[in-house]
């Protein structure tokens, strides 16, 4: 049962990520992008980890989609935007691939049977946050500020 | 306790149903099991749906001193019918040059997540659809996808004006979302849980035994709910912030080439989304399904929950009929310097009320941090606009 | 569903992402294909969260909602930046961005 939903998810998945990747139109492969993001809450949720699966939703799906549509809307020239596709990097993305794959099959850690640690609830992730993980958490805070303001700095219009 | 075999019906006639599978494996169960919610929610909530669009349009009426809609059936209740009908046999028209896969998805994609919402709220004692850890979360997270069916709904159109509308629509739906977390965040400070059954039942009991522990009479849950209730009606795009879908500025929006059945769906996804804002701020502020009354406690759970929900959409309606609308930067305005600041108050309100064991002195200190912060933001943002006196002249 | 389906499938991820950012010429795409790498590998923490050695701290998936947050942060800037170079150069395509070359 669990892997006939893994393999579901994983296609699902690499399919919207290619679609992202390959299809001409901008605003087309945008929107398999989010296809891709959710697939890939589904295997957060499916690891037993839902909630980093529903903040991955909330922010990418929510925030990073929306920002990159928005994007494509602000920078069009004419109706239809197409991008041609190049088949050098196709050669490079498939060799890389290669190299992974090549290097997980000689692993003997990755093959053996473990028994998964146990799901991740909001209590613990919130008992982490705020004893061992405090620092990092207070200077995402600030990166969040940081890049707020730089974002709205880069795009401000002298009047 | 007494009544409970009423409060108990449905969660026992879905409990006999699933023991006629006694044999069948786990997973069949389980999936059986979600079956069941789902078509309880999707009889439920569309009914509800049909019902309020004809009691807003008489509602609307009597505010304006004329009768709603009255001939179809007694009182006009037969109307949704009548509708339906007249919805799905228009012909279904699509701009030529319109993207067809987004013009056909985006309905779709605005009615997902409204439905996923409503998953999660608690109906009555144990009866949540989706009981899970992080149900504020998902409802949020959920609700976020909303703008992209919107901008896909603008976009598919091909037409200058759904794009300018879906881009306020947007705006506006961003802006408000932070007001409407952060107005979230005491609730769940105090309860110390995303789970919906968590809060309603930390707001079980009564103060003295008169008033009801809700969260909502408490200085920082009367304030949170107001802001929570305001940032609702931005959201789910309800006069007076419905700019987006103004009929006399920019027609329909980013729905001006929808029509027939498509249009259908985009109306009564907004109406979904309305009622899962209001179910949320039952849930969160207004004590979930608990009897204000101690002795009311014999009526079942979910006429309670529906009861308050009933209240929270009347007041939706009265204030549209109420209220003219906003413009849109004054909307962007009210949420950037109002609604924010005031909702970190109220965070900081909650702290300090929770800090002081619920004495009365905690009481004191927020309802005073509220004020002080209110009369401050007030004093601040005053635009100090002067304005010319009056000339008149005369035709001589 | 083992560790190493998993990791099969989140390289593959990655490799679809760095197809993205390697084979096009508009800068949005290339935002695309990083963000897409930066997905496999909060994949890969979570993965070997659940099915590494046996430890009661959930630093793996931490490290993923982080992971998430900065990406955010990332994409904004990011996109910021090609919305004022485009209002520049009236173009996105990366490779009319030569004015520092040479």
């Amino acid at each position: 049962m669990n892997t006939a939903a893994f393999v579901v998810i994983a296609i699902f998945t690499l399919l919207g990520a290619l679609a992202a990747a390959t299809l001409p139109r901008l605003i087309h492969a945008a929107l398999s992008l989010v296809v891709g993001f959710v697939g890939l809450a589904a295997f957060y949720i499916l690891l037993g980890a839902e909630f980093v699966g529903l903040v991955q939703i909330f922010v990418y799906v929510g925030a990073v989609a929306v920002l990159i549509v928005f994007t494509i809307l602000l920078t069009r020239r004419e109706a239809t935007e197409r991008d041609p596709f190049n088949w050098l990097g196709a050669i490079v993305a498939l060799a890389v691939f290669g190299g992974l794959l090549w290097t997980i099959s000689h692993s003997d850690f990755v093959w053996q049977a473990h028994v998964p640690n146990q799901d991740l609830t909001v209590r613990r992730i919130g008992d982490a946050l705020m004893t061992a993980y405090i620092w990092p958490l207070l200077c995402v805070g600030v990166l969040l500020t940081a890049a707020m303001i730089g974002a709205l700095i880069l795009v401000y219009e002298e009047k | 306790m007494p009544g409970e075999a009423l409060d108990q019906i449905f969660v026992r006639a879905k409990g006999s149903i699933l023991s006629l599978l006694s044999g069948a494996p786990e997973w069949l169960v389980q999936i059986v099991s979600a079956l069941i919610s789902i078509t309880a929610l999707l009889v439920v909530f569309p009914g509800l749906f049909a019902l309020i669009s004809v009691l807003e349009r008489k509602i609307l009426g009597r505010f304006q001193n004329r009768y709603g809609p009255n001939r179809v059936g007694p009182f006009g209740l037969l109307q949704p019918l009548a509708d339906g009908i007249k919805m799905l046999i228009k012909e279904d028209v699509v701009p030529t040059r319109a993207d067809k896969t987004m013009h056909f998805i985006a309905p779709i994609m605005m009615l997902i997540p409204a439905l996923l919402a409503l998953s999660v709220i608690p109906y009555g004692r144990n009866m949540t659809p989706f009981a899970i850890d992080a149900g504020i979360l998902f409802l949020f997270a959920v609700g976020s996808t909303t703008e992209l069916a919107v901008f896909m709904a603008g976009w598919g159109s091909n037409n200058k004006f759904s794009m300018l509308g879906a881009m306020r629509a947007i705006a506006q739906m961003v802006s408000y979302e932070l007001p409407l977390i952060i107005t979230v965040l005491p609730v769940v400070m105090i309860v110390g849980s995303l789970s919906g059954d968590a809060i309603v039942a930390a707001q079980d009991g009564y103060h003295f035994g008169i008033i009801p522990r809700w969260f909502v009479t408490t200085p920082w849950g009367a304030t949170a709910f107001l802001l929570f209730f305001a940032s609702g009606l931005v959201e789910s795009n309800r006069t007076p912030f419905d700019v987006p879908e103004g009929e006399s500025e920019i027609v329909a929006g980013h729905m001006t080439e929808y029509s027939g059945f498509k249009y259908a769906i985009f109306f009564m996804a907004e109406y979904l989304g309305m009622f899962a804002i209001s179910g949320l701020g039952v849930t969160l502020f207004l004590g979930g399904w608990h009897a204000p009354i101690k002795a009311l406690e014999i009526i079942p759970s979910y006429i309670w929950f529906f009861a308050k929900l009933s209240v929270l959409l009347f007041v939706f309606i009265w204030i549209r009929g109420t209220l003219p609308r906003t413009r849109i930067d004054h909307i962007m305005n009210f949420a950037w310097k109002f609604m924010l600041p005031m909702s970190f108050a109220c965070v900081l309100a909650a702290a300090l009320w929770h800090f002081q064991a619920g004495g009365l002195r905690g009481w004191l200190w927020s309802f005073a941090l509220i004020a002080v912060i209110y009369a401050g933001l007030s004093r601040l943002l005053q635009t100090g606009r002067r304005f010319a006196p009056r000339t008149y002249r005369f035709a001589e | 569903m083992s560790l190493g389906l998993i990791l099969i499938a989140s390289s593959g991820l990655f490799s679809i992402g760095l197809l993205a950012a390697l084979s096009r010429r508009h800068a949005i795409f290339m935002l695309i294909g990083i963000e897409l790498m930066l997905a496999a590998a909060n994949l890969n923490f979570v993965a070997f969260w659940r099915f590494g050695p046996p430890s009661p701290n959930p630093h793996g998936a931490l490290f993923a909602i982080f992971s998430i947050a900065i990406a955010a942060a990332e994409a904004a800037v990011g996109l910021a930046l090609v919305i004022a170079v485009y209002r520049h150069y009236r173009t996105t395509s990366v490779d009319r961005m030569t004015q520092l070359k040479g």
